[in-house]
């Protein structure tokens, strides 16, 4: 038997301790979507899980494969799950007091109001260049008063310097190198899948405080 | 003269659709901004460049 979890209160307590009050309760209020739960979005997730996001909308259509378990927050014991399904599993275990709402489908040009009306901040977490393409033109013409947060270029040993985030108009952020196509050369290895997730968290968490 | 992704562009007067298709670009695997706003595909067509513009296109790359 595992011993008590700690409380909802206390969870606050310490992330306030952590990250002040006046971060908390705007992130606390926040809905942030996540499409696609690859290397980006399972990171992208976790740390705004962490972070006390008040609501994460999590949308996959795949399932957990061998070749996602060097770069992607999910378990051996999960691969063929769907990923979706699996994420929310860890996430319950790492963060159980964010409300998630799960979609395990693909995110389409016609389903992208209904999924994501409900989000203030959009992240495009896709690993297929026209997936991310279709996301972002889809997103920026129908929810135009939404954030998004888009990401391009992780692949390669290339230094973690070479990813970065650029503000491409008021509501679209672009993270990554921008350059390294993964069907072009060759290495898609965790740190620098974690860095531009990790760009592209903290560029929702600054939207949210205002900062940016 | 324009600026697209920062480069002086001699291009004032054409359709973005047919810059897009004359600079080699992927129309699937791209997302347009012109002067701050982002020019949705289904307007490629209709939207004429002019002398002024700054125009950024995002290629997008896979990865993720």
């Amino acid at each position: 038997m595992a011993a008590d979890l700690p409380s909802r209160k206390q969870i606050l307590e310490a992330l306030v301790k952590k990250q002040g009050s006046s971060a908390v309760e705007k992130l606390q209020r926040a809905t942030i979507a996540v499409c696609g739960l690859g290397g980006l979005g399972s990171n992208i997730a976790i740390s705004l899980a962490r972070a006390g996001v008040g609501k994460l909308i999590l949308i996959d259509f795949d399932t957990v494969d061998i070749t996602n378990l060097h770069r992607q927050q999910y378990k051996m014991n999960q691969v063929g799950i769907p990923k979706a399904e699996a994420l929310l599993e860890n996430l319950k275990e790492i963060a159980p007091y964010v409300l998630y709402e799960v979609h395990q489908e693909r995110v389409t040009a016609k389903n992208v109001v209904s999924l994501l009306e409900g989000a203030d901040i959009i992240c495009e977490a896709f690993d297929k260049a026209d997936a991310k393409a279709m996301l972002v033109d889809t997103v920026l013409e129908k929810l135009p008063q939404k954030y998004l947060v888009a990401a391009s270029g992780m692949a390669s040993y290339d230094s973690g310097n070479s990813i970065k985030t650029r503000k491409i108009t008021d509501r679209f952020y672009l993270c990554g190198d921008g350059q390294n196509d993964v069907d072009e050369v060759v290495g898609l290895v965790a740190p620098r899948v974690m860095l531009c997730a990790a760009h592209q968290a903290l560029t929702a968490i600054r939207l949210v405080l205002g900062l940016d | 003269m324009l600026k697209v992704n920062g480069q002086d562009v001699d291009a004032a007067g054409k359709t973005l659709e047919s810059y897009i298709a004359e600079a080699g670009y992927n129309q699937v695997r791209i997302a347009v901004e012109r002067n701050g706003e982002i020019v949705p595909k289904s307007k490629y067509g209709e939207t004429v460049l002019a002398d002024g513009d700054c125009v950024e296109v995002v290629n997008f790359v896979g990865g993720g």
